[in-house]
């Protein structure tokens, strides 16, 4: 692997955040050059938020452009969704089956799309999709979401699972660790 | 040492290894986390101020009495601060002083793209601008030097992608600055008309010999490959050209103004096709061309929003990848919303069923604007809900005024707020306030204000007491209310708005989002008991879900604020049982 362009998807309060930022210090770990883009202000308050992390030999832009992702980390389905077009051809898609129904559904403006995970396991064969959510609740604590995707993204690379967890160590505050390093584990051994 | 570090965060480590010492700010996305970070370096006192025309007059005042000091803010908060801007270039410095300016192309958390580039020619001030978070600590020390050398504050411009990208920084000791020493200077720093001609003459000077340095300074680099295409530019639009042009050559400038015309003209004569990339305005485009120099730039690429790699290829090199997912279906739009728990819900519930004119203002109350509260009419800049409000009444008259409110924070009321209530009162305005108490400045991310009993460094403060506060201007009809009293606080907004003189509501519960809240935890529905009246909808509560066939309550958002329950007729919410978290 000499370069990869990881999209994290989903609803502000997910903790897209943190996860991008373990990601970034496993790119410093393995001597890349990286770029992690965020979202603050406005638009986490519930919105459609995204990060980017680059890395590679030497990286410019810190976005990534549509058909570009090598990996999509879908924390909602209709976020999945929506920044398909941003994954590669072949590209890896990883979700998280929650659904966080959006205003415009909640006061009957619009529909949220039905079937979703079916359909885009029909036409993406490269995608996996897990009840992140369910899983997080099992090691202790629901806002551990983010890192069981983490954990299942670590089990479909080929860094190390201790740079990983060292990487974690640098961004999770001590008090949490133990509850994240449970629910990466559970996370990487789904594959 | 090598560390990934925020733009913002990478700009504070570079305010560290300078020396400086006095650090000041008020909150604003993108520029926030600049000063949260300078407060966690013991050595460096740090302040929010009120506002941003305060954190500058501050800073200044470390300078001149001979600290190395910096004032962060975001675009819109330099129009706050444009007053001593332009007189602290006449004065100069004595110690360094930087003033650090984030810009928010593409509006991600702002009410305009405004280009500060323009402040920076206006004030005849140098600016200089960073295109990663390597840059951002190397240039923020390279600023105060400059700005100890010409005598001159120095702004340095962020945009968003920068300010908000990590990146590798490499890590360095901080330099031991002595401050120097203090001496009255009358002629230097009292801006009379007799000596603020005098000292235009100084910044006259200045210009040339910044000019000057503009051309030598490494700051500005020549990057020659191949001369076919060569491209001038600066900040994030750098690294989107060297992504879609990787063997054109490239003039980056560091120093955006004033810019290194000789180094420009020199460049211009050995490339064959000549472009400028630049976010919003055409800042140096208008300056190039003016110097005889054919480019292309504007005719080309947006004046609106944020460049970026693809924009670059479709619009210079006429490159379009086709991207269209394998899956046809509408998506619908996710727009911000009010967290579950927010204390503003109940408020703009009242409000909404009053169907009143409400003049807002800058903060998360803000998406109050959105569905379905929709109760929102006017959001212009901090500040500015009550003297819109006062407006209004005047324009329309005292019956109108009864039908109208202002809205805004109490960090937003501090801010720029007070001015215009003291106008009300002065005036003989009749409108009726609403400050937002939540206890602190929630859409940067929870920062402490004057409000909050807290500094920056978490230091116990004396708090500001808004009911004095108000009562002090000559507001006599002053009341405290929870929104989450939804009757209460719809019989106060009645009484208030028909009151023959003006008010002020507080309304007080804390954000949601902080640590000692503490809800019930998540309800569920009784379908039993639930008639399918939808009017609990009507709080808009992004966890509150209309199914079609029944209601459903999302237990993974669901704090249990018990808003909802205040509105149900037939108590059809009830406590959800165990679900952690």
């Amino acid at each position: 692997m000499d370069k990869l362009n990881v999209m994290l998807v989903g609803v502000g309060g997910q903790g897209t955040l943190l996860a991008s930022r373990v990601l970034g210090n496993v790119a410093i770990k393995k001597d890349f050059d990286v770029k992690v883009s965020e979202v603050h202000g406005m638009s986490q308050r519930g919105g459609s938020v995204v990060t980017y992390v680059k890395f590679g030999k030497k990286i410019y832009s810190p976005l990534i452009e549509k058909g570009e992702a090598d990996i999509i980390i879908a924390f909602e389905q209709l976020e999945a969704l929506r920044w398909l077009e941003y994954l590669k051809e072949g590209g890896r898609l990883i979700i998280n089956e929650q659904k966080i129904d959006p205003m415009p559904v909640i006061t009957g403006k619009a529909k949220y799309p039905e079937n979703i995970l079916e359909k885009i396991k029909a036409n993406y064969h490269n995608s996996i999709s897990v009840d992140a959510l369910a899983i997080a609740k099992e090691c202790g604590n629901i806002k551990a979401v983010n890192i069981v995707l983490l954990g299942l993204l670590a089990s479909s690379t080929d860094i190390k699972k201790s740079v990983w967890i060292e990487a974690m160590k640098e961004v999770i505050p001590v008090k949490l660790f133990d509850v994240n390093m449970k629910a990466f584990e559970a996370g990487y051994n789904l594959k | 040492m090598k560390k990934l570090m925020l733009g913002n965060e990478a700009v504070a480590r570079g305010v560290y290894e300078a020396g400086a010492t006095v650090a000041t700010a008020y909150p604003g996305t993108p520029s926030t986390e600049i000063t949260e970070n300078i407060a966690k370096y013991n050595d460096i006192y740090s302040e929010w101020s009120p506002n941003e025309k305060v954190a500058l007059e501050v800073a200044i005042g470390a300078s001149i009495s001979g600290a190395r000091s910096i004032c962060s803010m975001k675009h819109v908060g330099l129009n706050v601060a444009a007053d001593p801007l332009f007189t602290v270039s006449y004065t100069g410095v004595n110690g360094g002083l930087v003033i650090m300016v984030a810009d928010d192309p593409g509006m991600h958390s702002s009410q305009n793209e405004q280009d500060s580039r323009f402040y920076a020619r206006a004030s005849k001030v140098p600016m200089l601008e960073p295109s990663d978070s390597q840059e951002c600590k190397d240039f923020v020390k390279k600023a105060f030097e400059i700005s100890e050398e010409f005598d001159c504050p120095v702004l340095v411009r962020l945009s968003t992608r920068i300010a908000h990208s990590q990146s590798i920084v490499e890590i360095e000791d901080k330099t031991e600055y002595k401050i120097k020493e203090y001496k009255k200077n009358f002629d230097k720093y009292v801006m009379m008309p007799a000596m603020a001609r005098k000292r235009h003459v100084e910044v006259e000077r200045r210009q040339d010999l910044l000019k000057k340095y503009s051309n030598i300074t490494d700051l500005n680099t020549i990057e020659w490959r191949s001369k076919d295409i060569g491209i001038i530019t600066s900040g994030v639009a750098y690294q989107y050209s060297k992504e879609v042009f990787p063997s054109a050559s490239f003039l980056k400038i560091g120093v955006v103004y004033p810019l290194p015309e000789a180094m420009i003209n020199e460049f211009a004569k050995k490339v064959k096709e000549l472009y400028v990339v630049e976010e919003l305005e055409p800042f140096f485009e208008n300056q190039i061309k003016k110097m005889g120099i054919k480019v292309k730039g504007k005719e080309l690429l947006p004046v609106m929003g944020e460049l970026s790699a693809r924009i670059l290829r479709e619009k210079l090199l006429n490159e379009y990848t086709l991207s269209e997912t394998k899956i046809n279906e509408i998506i619908p739009a996710r727009p911000p919303v009010m967290c579950p728990g927010c204390p503003h819900r109940g408020m703009y519930y009242v409000l909404k069923k009053l169907k009143l004119t409400v003049s807002g203002d800058i903060g998360c109350y803000t998406l109050g604007a959105l569905p379905p509260t929709e109760s929102m009419d006017t959001c212009i800049c901090m500040g500015a809900s009550i003297g819109v409000a006062h407006g209004m009444e005047k324009a329309r008259g005292k019956e109108f005024g009864k039908k109208t409110v202002a809205v805004l924070g109490d960090s937003t009321f501090i801010h720029s707020g007070i001015t215009s209530l003291i106008d009300i009162v002065y005036n003989k305005g009749n409108s009726t306030v609403i400050i937002l108490d939540n206890s602190i400045t929630g859409m940067t991310g929870h920062q402490h204000n004057p409000t909050t009993g807290f500094t920056i460094k978490g230091e116990v403060t004396r708090q500001v007491d808004l009911v004095k506060l108000a009562n002090a201007v000559g507001i006599d009809r002053v009341r405290v209310v929870d929104p989450f009293d939804i009757v209460e606080f719809e019989k106060v907004v009645r009484e208030e708005i028909n009151a023959d003189q003006p008010s002020v509501i507080i309304s007080q519960r804390p954000c949601a989002l902080l640590k000692h809240v503490k809800f019930e935890g998540a309800l569920k529905i009784n379908t039993e008991k639930c008639r399918m009246c939808k009017k609990c909808l009507s709080v808009g509560c992004p966890a509150i879900v209309d199914k079609g066939d029944r209601i459903e309550v999302n237990g993974a958002l669901c704090v249990g604020c018990m808003l909802c329950t205040k509105v149900c007729s037939f108590d059809s919410f009830e406590k959800a049982g165990d679900i952690n978290g």
